[in-house]
């Protein structure tokens, strides 16, 4: 029989959202109010999974009466407060935050931002061609497992905070640096063989930007082949061990290219080991056939 | 933890820095001798990760015997303090004062911030880049670098020699050998960066305070009259009657007495320090702590180790009375790196307020124990912001937290915590010694008491001041020599302050004087500039503070902060049409800055500039 853990009973909290009263739980954020009314504020830096960070600041919201906006990702709901998520103020730091950003990395694997700049008219040319970017930081290929190109990395902390106290515990990653010199980095930046990392893949997981990648991907994108829409998604188990993970293999041309796993599955909360995540080559490598 | 550290060896040297600082290494998991017993037992859990506050001293260790952190020494500090290593060099990597690459054990650090750049500073790096080579690279055993502001200003141009090795006596927790030049000659410096340790002396404190010894003077009535190394001086000076009063009181009675005295916070927002001192002491969490914020880093500001170097135990028994009022049993001291003199005094201080009684398990018998430990930081303006402080001492990146929670609720180490500015508590003690009543009688009916302002820039008598709230800003330059000729803005509250025009002196300097006139005391950085200076150049300069100075946390405040400082580049040279769409870049850029980043470093970074530029036509 599933037990279905109850938890302390919250309190209701009311508030307004763009003039309209709605009720959330105590504790609820800004953004679970928004996602309930069906309201689309963008995230980047927010992870299902994570304590939000609230670093990237795209999704901010004006609060009445507050001196600053608010990130919505974070914010707790408070009784009484007015909120407005499409202000004149609210827009204008989400259109700057992606012509920020999108003048300084290369966001070209970040999923939805494409859109977003379009629907905030966002210009990053306009600051001009010789405007600071790391974009052409190269990428990191130093194992066999996964990529990481810092140069599309936005410094949104996942990946730290995934292989850090809030899941894996390895503390293979940490944010080294300061200002638009900081990047993500193993210890005396060396490369991932020589550090920490247990190859978990749990960073690739939570990379909002595609700057971890598996190196099949890495590679199919380098010679043209990745298609997304070409691909398959097969929710399975990992046949490893007994904890039962979910898996979900995204398949193209009956290969495996990536491995996750749903983040709402109560077992893996979207982390996996080694095995889960890298161990699959022995089910395309038949005998004879490569 | 099981953690994974490198190979890498400490040398002797490094080692014995650590050891010096922790404690030989009880067992091989700690990076000592590894015997039989070892194999029996692992050391770990809660214990040894509990000394992670301990790693930024550490470091401070390392890099003060051998001048900078190899891989051997930065794995042996990890292996003492179970640390991950990836996370020891994030934290290294953020601190300005450490190098991860091997340097000359002397560094020189020249100041080029406003103030100097306004008395010369660009003559200095000059003459040294000739003499010395362009800055960074090593030569003849030592390397000079281009400084943010050190604190100096009323000596500009400004430098601080450091050199690494043996500390002299004087013992763990002061820096080794340190020689402040200034003003600054290519030729002093080169002789102090030849033998620091026989540079010419500084002078004392007294000699940045033009009033000293005058009449009326509150906080700085000691400096220069009293031994800054005496404690019986300090007492026949009235020194600790105030904190016999707050014993008399009890803590909920210093505590109104510091509300009714309407004390606002002096570090730059103005907080009513009574309603923060009654917000932690309220908490049912028992342990609380006090902090007090003396990274003093804000360009033009010099107000704290003035206070700090010429009356040391006045702030040691203002933190004693600060912590009694919160129900705090431990003090931390937070130190900018850049001040040897401050840091040798305060540790003389307090070492001697132990050994009197006035520090300890007993405080004057009154069965009240507080203690006092000074951190020092490492080069990061963002460590004087109130949340990154915590994340500073506590040995993690100096990374501001997203507030709420507040620091009254969850500060230093998770625990309620009560941070105060030096000049904030050092006004504790008057507030005690005569009454609330008798404090607010001083100044306005919104700001009481009087305040210290680092007056510095092209003046006759630039140094620390002390005004009652509410004199005017002519008021303060008449003290100063006058106001100069050729006037062209003063620079009021810093680089996250605003601009001034000649014909504004008769702003009242009160807070809201200040704000009325659409300004900020900031931290009372009244920086005089003729015009002479070339206004778009000190304002790449307020840029280039910044974009050095994010922690890089917040996409608006890393990349808004490079942006500004590109826009600015490029109309260095442009006025009106042509540098139009760039100031309405900058604005924008601006409006993000100061709506979405998560601290008030960014959303103050604009400040300057935009006042810049609205009030004195920068670009007009």
């Amino acid at each position: 029989m599933t037990s279905v853990p109850l938890g302390l009973p919250r309190r209701r909290v009311e508030f307004e959202l763009d003039g309209e009263t709605v009720h959330v739980l105590e504790g609820d954020t800004i953004l679970d109010a928004c996602t309930a009314a069906g309201k689309d504020i963008p995230t980047l830096c927010y992870g299902d999974t994570l304590t939000p960070k609230n670093a990237c600041r795209v999704c901010v919201v004006e609060v009445e009466g507050a001196r600053t906006l608010a990130p919505a990702c974070s914010r707790r709901a408070e009784p009484g407060m007015k909120v407005r998520t499409g202000s004149e103020r609210a827009r204008h730091s989400r259109r700057l935050v992606l012509e920020l950003l999108a003048s300084s990395t290369d966001l070209s694997t970040t999923p939805h931002v494409a859109g977003w700049i379009e629907e905030y008219g966002a210009e990053p040319a306009r600051f001009g061609p010789d405007a600071a970017t790391v974009a052409g930081r190269g990428a990191k290929v130093d194992n066999d497992l996964y990529v990481r190109e810092y140069g599309k990395c936005i410094m949104c902390y996942k990946c730290v905070d995934a292989c850090g106290d809030q899941w894996q515990n390895t503390f293979a990653i940490a944010v080294a640096g300061r200002g638009f010199d900081t990047t993500i980095a193993v210890e005396h930046d060396g490369p991932l063989p020589d550090s920490a990392c247990v190859y978990c893949g749990n960073c690739i997981e939570v990379c909002p930007t595609g700057a971890l990648s598996f190196r099949s991907e890495y590679e199919m994108r380098a010679a043209g082949t990745w298609d997304e829409d070409a691909q398959t998604e097969t929710t399975t188990i990992c046949a490893y061990c007994g904890v039962g993970c979910n898996l979900t293999l995204h398949v193209q041309d009956n290969r495996i290219v990536k491995v996750g796993s749903p983040h709402d599955n109560p077992i893996t909360r979207g982390n996996l080991c080694i095995k889960g995540r890298f161990g699959y080559q022995h089910v395309q490598n038949v005998q004879g056939t490569e | 933890m099981d953690l994974k550290y490198t190979d890498a060896k400490p040398s002797d040297a490094e080692r014995a820095a650590v050891d010096e600082l922790l404690g030989p290494a009880p067992t091989g998991w700690e990076g000592g001798e590894r015997d039989v017993a070892d194999l029996r037992w692992a050391k770990g859990g809660h214990e040894a990760r509990d000394r992670r506050d301990l790693l930024l001293p550490a470091l401070h260790a390392v890099n003060d015997r051998v001048g900078w952190l190899s891989e051997g020494a930065l794995d042996y500090i990890c292996r003492r303090l179970t640390v991950p290593p990836a996370e020891a060099y994030g934290v290294a990597t953020f601190y300005a004062m450490f190098s991860l690459r091997p340097r000359p054990a002397t560094v020189l650090h020249v100041c080029t911030d406003i103030a100097c750049a306004a008395r010369g500073s660009k003559r200095v790096t000059e003459s040294l880049t000739s003499r010395l080579g362009p800055a960074g690279t090593p030569a003849g055993g030592a390397v000079w670098q281009e400084s943010p502001c050190l604190g100096l200003c009323e000596r500009a141009p400004a430098a601080l020699v450091i050199r690494a090795g043996e500390v002299p006596e004087g013992g763990a927790g002061t820096t080794p050998t340190a020689a402040v030049v200034a003003p600054a000659t290519p030729d002093a410096l080169l002789l102090a960066v030849r033998d620091p340790g026989r540079a010419a002396p500084e002078p004392p404190p007294v000699a940045a305070v033009p009033q000293a010894g005058r009449p009326g003077l509150v906080l700085l009535r000691r400096v220069g009259t009293a031994d800054p190394s005496d404690l019986d001086d300090y007492r026949a000076h009235g020194g600790y009657t105030a904190l016999r009063n707050a014993f008399a009181l009890g803590p909920a009675g210093v505590i109104r007495e510091v509300s009714d005295s309407g004390l606002l916070g002096r570090g730059g927002a103005a907080f009513p320090t009574g309603r923060k001192w009654q917000a932690t002491a309220s908490q049912p969490v028992r342990t609380r702590y006090l902090v007090c914020n003396a990274d003093e880093s804000e360009p033009g500001t010099f107000k704290d180790r003035v206070l700090m170097e010429g009356d040391p135990y006045a702030l040691i028994e203002a933190m004693t009375i600060a912590g009694y009022a919160v129900g705090a049993h431990r003090g931390y001291l937070y130190l900018r790196g850049e001040y040897p003199r401050a840091l040798a005094r305060l540790t003389h201080a307090a070492e001697r307020a132990r050994t009197r009684g006035l520090l300890g398990d007993d405080v004057l018998g009154h069965g009240y124990a507080f203690d006092i430990e000074i951190r020092r930081g490492a080069g990061a303006y963002i460590c004087g912001e109130e949340t990154a402080i915590f994340n500073s001492i506590e040995g993690h990146r100096g990374e501001p937290r997203t507030k709420p929670p507040f620091p009254v609720e969850q500060g230093l180490f998770g625990r309620p915590t009560a941070v105060n500015n030096v000049e904030t508590l050092v006004n504790v003690l008057p507030v005690l010694e005569h009454g609330a009543a008798a404090y607010a009688a001083t100044g306005t009916p919104s700001s009481t008491g009087t305040k210290l302002f680092c007056v510095a820039g092209t003046v006759g008598r630039p140094g620390v001041f002390e005004v009652p709230f509410g004199a005017t800003l002519r008021d303060l330059l008449d003290l100063a020599g006058g106001v100069p000729p050729g006037l062209r803005a003063v620079l009021l509250g810093g680089a996250a302050g605003g601009f001034l025009r000649p014909d504004e002196l008769d702003v009242p300097l009160t807070f809201e004087g200040a704000r009325a006139a659409g300004a900020t005391l900031g931290s009372g950085v009244v920086l005089v500039l003729d015009d002479t200076v070339d206004l778009p150049r000190i304002l790449i300069r307020v840029a280039e503070f910044f974009r050095d100075e994010s922690c890089g946390q917040c996409v608006p405040c890393r990349v808004g902060t490079v942006r500004q400082e590109e826009a600015l580049h490029r109309i260095a040279d442009l006025r009106g049409a042509a540098a139009a769409a760039d100031v309405a870049l900058l604005r924008e850029v601006g409006q993000v800055m100061r709506d979405a980043s998560i601290c008030g470093l960014g959303q103050t970074a604009w400040n300057a500039v935009e006042s810049a530029i609205d009030r004195l036509g920068a670009y007009e």
